[in-house]
């Protein structure tokens, strides 16, 4: 599993960007007159054997390098991201565990229901109802994610809250969800009740016992979550006028400036293969199995 | 999950016939009908909404141009004097005719991919399988970037775009249910009958995987839904000057600062209800089939 996962996925993942680029060399070609009387496989090696070497070719709107765009978008990018993940991982774990041991409560009903209303709802939805509730009538937060120059740490944090916001509410329910269910099937198995009969304290059980078993298939979810992040970013990083690489993207394509999209989406593309790759790491970190496999 | 479906479909004579009893079941669960009625009220107005919004949803009125909520203009009007009120009643068609267009589109096609990997399995699964996953690492966001600029902004490129993005999905949960199908008898029945490929898939196999693709299906509705007004608020697919909620929250979210908030907050409430109301129902029709 581990291996197909680590394989197959990013393969794909490589593939899966390839095809689409296709298609745009194709229209690039057409659209802009340039290097059309190349065959589009030669076109193709020739940007992605620069691409490795760090020249990303020259946008068209900009007439400079595409690099320095790219590099600076994906570092703000990830400053966003990170801090909704910082906030949505460990409150959803907590929030689906939590969930799971008051199973059919007022309190589960709460996390369930609240978690999967948030979660179908899009994120400029939910962006626009906080923007309005938090920037507009408490004027808590900024309305934008465009911090001052020269702001320190905290301050673009901050500014980074509100548009994190809405990804994490996303990200919330799945989350939650993929963590109560674990617990559910974690308490119910055979190896738990052992634990409990062995006489082992409830506070054990769920620690050692439980929670890493009920916790795998949420690590899965969350690396698949990164895939439907990147979708998100360009949605909230429009609503929010910030310089990161959805926001990129969506400007390149807009203004039809082929060498900066491509490189937008092949940068997307490696960071999605990164995270499954972590994904599967820490997965083999937790599962006893594969760890019992090595101490052999 | 859709294989215990599947087995659990009963294939005997009742008292209730199946049909009966899912309907029966779907009356009773008040996710359901609370779910269903949202929708059909937005149903509603997307089919007779001009005929009793109270003003026109694109006469503009600069003079009375972004007033707030009054007895006169309940929602309040936005940039160029527009009733915000009638705007949000009329603006549930174009989303309701997108949406379920290409939910139709990605059950079509799913179910097709799926009846054919399920039932074929060998080289044809493995290669159509490998290309539905590559398409599905894509974002749909990204996807539709793509497509919008190779094949120009149209109500049909959305179709098309979150309806091959969605078909993927419904193949593979379609696929396992073929793959539990085709071992029973009455599979080896038409085998041995000499019936061709096809008429074992579509008239044997498809009736008795129903249960699974009417499941999915609403499922993914929800998402259609989420993904048009995605991508109509980025500025694809549904165009100026129709009502739709997402364009009119991408014209108008700019002067949030200046607390302008009636012009975005109905529109967004709308889109809310909306995708949660489907949500219910898909809920609702999940638990009728697997009770």
């Amino acid at each position: 599993m581990v291996f197909l996962g680590g394989q197959v996925l990013p393969g794909n993942v490589g593939r899966a960007i390839l095809g689409p680029f296709a298609d745009q060399r194709a229209v690039d070609a057409l659209n802009h007159s340039l290097g059309v009387d190349r065959p589009l496989l030669v076109q193709y090696w020739s940007w992605i054997s620069n691409f490795v070497q760090g020249d990303m070719g020259t946008s068209y709107i900009f007439r400079s390098p595409v690099a320095p765009f790219v590099i600076d978008a994906l570092g703000n990018s990830l400053k966003l991201a990170a801090v909704a993940f910082v906030l949505v991982v460990p409150i959803g774990i907590l929030g689906g565990v939590v969930a799971a041991l008051n199973l059919n409560r007022p309190l589960d009903r709460i996390i369930s229901l609240g978690g999967l209303s948030v979660t179908v709802l899009p994120e400029f939805v939910t962006g626009i109802i906080l923007i309005l509730i938090f920037g507009v009538w408490l004027r808590w937060l900024p309305i934008s994610a465009a911090w001052p120059k020269d702001a320190g740490f905290f301050t673009q944090l901050y500014y980074l809250i509100l548009p994190a916001l809405p990804l994490f509410l996303v990200l919330f329910g799945y989350i939650a969800r993929m963590a109560r269910s674990g617990m559910i099937e974690a308490l119910d198995s055979d190896y738990t009740r052992t634990a409990v009969l062995k006489g082992l304290p409830w506070r054990t059980v769920i620690w050692r016992h439980v929670l890493r078993n009920a916790l795998m298939p949420t690590i899965t979810v969350i690396a698949t979550q990164t895939g439907y992040l990147i979708g998100g970013l360009v949605v909230i990083e429009t609503l929010f006028r910030y310089q990161g690489i959805g926001s990129l993207i969506f400007t390149a394509a807009r203004g039809k400036d082929f060498p900066m999209l491509e490189s937008g989406i092949l940068t997307i593309g490696i960071v999605y293969a990164v995270a499954t790759l972590i994904a599967d790491f820490l997965y083999s970190v937790l599962n006893p199995r594969i760890r019992l496999g090595a101490e052999q | 999950m859709s294989a215990v479906q599947t087995t659990s479909a009963p294939d005997d004579t009742r008292r209730r016939g199946p049909l009966a009893e899912v309907v029966f079941s779907l009356l009773r669960s008040r996710t359901f009908l609370v779910g269903i009625a949202i929708v059909l009220f937005w149903v509603v107005c997307a089919f007779f909404g001009e005929h009793f919004a109270p003003y026109d949803p694109l006469a503009d009125d600069i003079i009375n141009a972004l007033s707030p909520p009054s007895s006169e203009h309940w929602f309040g009007t936005d940039q160029i004097g527009r009733d915000v009120f009638s705007r949000v009643i009329v603006g549930s068609r174009d989303i309701l005719t997108v949406a379920p267009l290409a939910t139709l589109l990605a059950t079509v096609a799913g179910t097709a991919l799926g009846l054919l990997t399920g039932y074929f399995r060998g080289i044809v699964d493995d290669i159509v399988s490998r290309i539905l996953e590559a398409f599905m690492a894509i974002p749909v966001v990204i996807v539709a970037l793509l497509a919008i600029v190779a094949l120009g902004t149209s109500k049909t490129t959305v179709i098309i775009v979150i309806g091959l993005s969605f078909a993927p999905i419904i193949a593979r949960t379609v696929r396992s249910a073929v793959l539990a199908e085709r071992e029973l008898d009455y599979v080896a029945a038409a085998q041995l009958r000499h019936e061709s490929a096809f008429h074992t898939m579509f008239v044997e196999i498809l009736p008795n995987v129903i249960p699974p693709i009417l499941v999915e299906t609403t499922v993914r509705l929800g998402y259609a839904i989420f993904a048009v007004a995605t991508l109509s608020f980025m500025g694809f697919g549904i165009q100026p000057p129709s009502p739709d909620w997402g364009l009119s929250i991408s014209s108008n979210y700019g002067m949030i600062g200046g607390g302008f908030w009636w012009t975005v907050l109905f529109d967004a409430l709308a889109i809310a209800s909306l995708v949660i109301g489907v949500n219910l129902a898909a809920d609702g029709v999940h638990g009728a089939f697997n009770d």
